[in-house]
């Protein structure tokens, strides 16, 4: 079998992001970026259900600027075996993305497509359960556990209420959730071995598919500021402001 | 025109945030018009018409929507789409799931977690944990709008009766299959509603540990919360956890206990009325949130909390 594994350049999730003053954006040079954290998820579990001996071919794909690269590189240097990368310039939604890669699922044939549930920059947890909608294919959100069978895959979902297990037959769409695994880190002798391995490379706007923008983004402001607190001495001084000066108690 | 509205429930009543929903839907538009898409669900069909925003209801009654399956769910929306401007839900577990398989199939541009609606085209959401708000205009048509719960009030639920409509189930793909759920349950309230949450973090040390947060929950009548480090050490379940990536909650107050303070973390719980925080940090971040700070041991300060609460006259409930 093959996954099909998608991974997102994003602002490292350390980072305190700073709002552009006229309003156009954040602030993103110098700014360190990094793999979308639950796109790391879907990564690991790609190359373990491939030491699993089910999984014969893990690729890693990334849409995106020159050096979105990078985090197909870090994907290879963990295990997936090939790369590509379908040049964007600028920020595409999720609906174009998800177009894009059915695209290339179309032309790869996988059996599974692994992303992570959500960017951790635009916030907009789509991109998964578009690309099964136009694909026809079953999808599982939020997974913390996989289990792959002949045919189908057992999940077990993180949902609202607690843990939800469905079964989806193969094809399928998984996205992971961060308790799905824990990410593993690159040695250095594999990050010198992925530097061999191959990334093909595609652009954006030749895949004959509208990646046209359909959201426009107006302006983008820094949230209202909480205003600084008071720190008190003790418990005794707290439990008497929450109860007569917040009167929340 | 008018909103569709998918209302989220368990077969038998409807979930609280799907009122906080149909409140946004409102503001896009009053025509609002609530499906109901389940198994023996009759009851919510009847709750629902009695909500007198709700202009009428949508009921499609089948076992294919009993477990409320995405694949089955999403061609029942679409296919009852044709005649609406908006299509919304909430922007919780259930509605991030199907949300997208309709905007996908309608070829829609979805606008997700919407915290306030400027017009029926122009919203406001969070981006980057909400470290941003962006306003964004949708171009598209046809609308589908994710909605965030806790950034609007939950609409009244009496004093409506609107016209029940049935609507014929949709075919299904087949290609999925519910299992089992395990919900947690809990005397207390909902982590998503409640008026006060107090939450542990890793600083909690182990799961045995987190009855020092239990004891204090019930004595201020609380939900529990956790911060993503506590359910990843394996402390509590995940559908405690309070972050980007988990639940947002905009409780009166909000008792953060031994929680640093990580972007991803205060995503989830930074807009709360008042926030404590008690951690032995002094620098933590989560003290430049929080209204009233105090660095302190949690282990002496908690029972400390507790007798403290005990010989308050009243709390309030």
């Amino acid at each position: 079998m093959k996954i099909l594994v998608a991974v997102k350049r994003v602002i490292d999730y350390n980072v305190q992001i700073r709002v552009k003053e006229d309003g156009s954006g954040v602030h993103t040079d110098n700014v360190k970026m990094s793999t979308n954290p639950p796109d790391d998820n879907a990564v690991e579990e790609s190359v373990k259900l491939k030491e699993s001996g089910k999984v014969k071919e893990v690729v890693a794909i990334t849409i995106g600027e020159e050096k979105a690269q990078e985090t197909v590189r870090k994907a290879l240097a963990v295990g997936a075996d090939r790369g590509i990368h379908v040049k964007a310039d600028s920020y595409i939604e999720p609906l174009g993305i998800a177009k894009i890669l059915k695209k290339v699922v179309e032309k790869e044939k996988p059996d599974m497509v692994f992303l992570g549930k959500q960017a951790i920059d635009d916030d907009c947890n789509q991109t998964g359960q578009m690309l099964a909608a136009m694909l026809n294919w079953p999808q599982a959100t939020f997974s913390s556990k996989v289990s792959l069978k002949d045919k189908s895959m057992e999940i077990v979902r993180e949902i609202d209420e607690g843990l939800e297990t469905v079964e989806v037959n193969l094809p399928a769409v998984v996205t992971c959730d961060l308790r799905l695994n824990e990410p593993r880190y690159a040695s250095l002798p594999n990050i010198m071995k992925a530097k061999k391995k191959p990334i093909e490379q595609m652009v954006a706007k030749d895949l004959g598919v509208d990646i046209t923008n359909r959201v426009q983004q107006l302006k983008v402001e820094e949230p209202p500021k909480r205003k600084a607190g008071i720190k008190v001495a003790n418990v005794a001084e707290l439990v008497s402001k929450l109860k007569n000066e917040a009167k929340v108690i | 025109m008018s909103v569709l509205l998918i209302a989220e429930h368990n077969n038998k009543n409807l979930k609280p945030f799907t009122l906080n929903a149909i409140t946004a839907a409102s503001k896009i538009d009053p025509e609002v018009h609530v499906l109901v898409a389940g198994s023996g669900s009759e009851s919510v069909a009847k709750e629902v018409a009695a909500i007198p925003l709700v202009k009428k209801v949508l009921h499609c009654d089948s076992p294919n929507y009993q477990n409320y399956l995405p694949e089955n769910l999403a061609p029942l929306v679409t296919k009852n789409a044709d005649k609406y401007d908006h299509i919304v839900a909430s922007a919780n577990t259930f509605g991030k799931n199907f949300m997208p398989r309709v905007a996908a199939a309608l070829d829609i541009s979805q606008v997700s977690d919407v915290i306030k609606v400027n017009s029926p085209d122009t919203f406001v959401r969070p981006i980057y944990a909400g470290n941003a708000f962006a306003t964004v205009k949708s171009n598209d048509k046809k609308r589908c709008v994710t909605i965030r719960p806790t950034s609007f009030e939950p609409a009244p639920k009496t004093g409506g009766s609107a016209q029940i409509d049935k609507v014929d189930a949709a075919d299904i793909p087949n290609f999925s299959k519910f299992v089992k759920r395990e919900e947690t349950k809990s005397e207390r309230p909902e982590l998503g509603t409640a008026r006060i949450v107090v939450s542990g973090g890793r600083g909690l040390e182990s799961g045995e540990n987190f009855k020092l947060i239990n004891d204090i929950a019930d004595k201020l009548n609380a939900a529990v919360g956790a911060s993503r480090a506590a359910v990843d050490a394996g402390y509590i379940s995940n559908d405690h956890q309070v972050g980007q990536t988990g639940k947002v909650v905009v409780p009166d107050l909000y008792i953060a206990v031994g929680i640093s303070g990580a972007i991803q973390h205060l995503a989830g719980m930074k807009e709360s009325k008042i926030i404590v925080a008690i951690n032995k940090d002094g620098e933590a971040p989560i003290f430049s949130i929080a209204d009233y700070g105090l660095e302190a041991d949690l282990f002496k300060a908690l029972p400390e909390f507790l007798s403290e609460l005990n010989k308050l006259n009243t709390i309030q409930k």
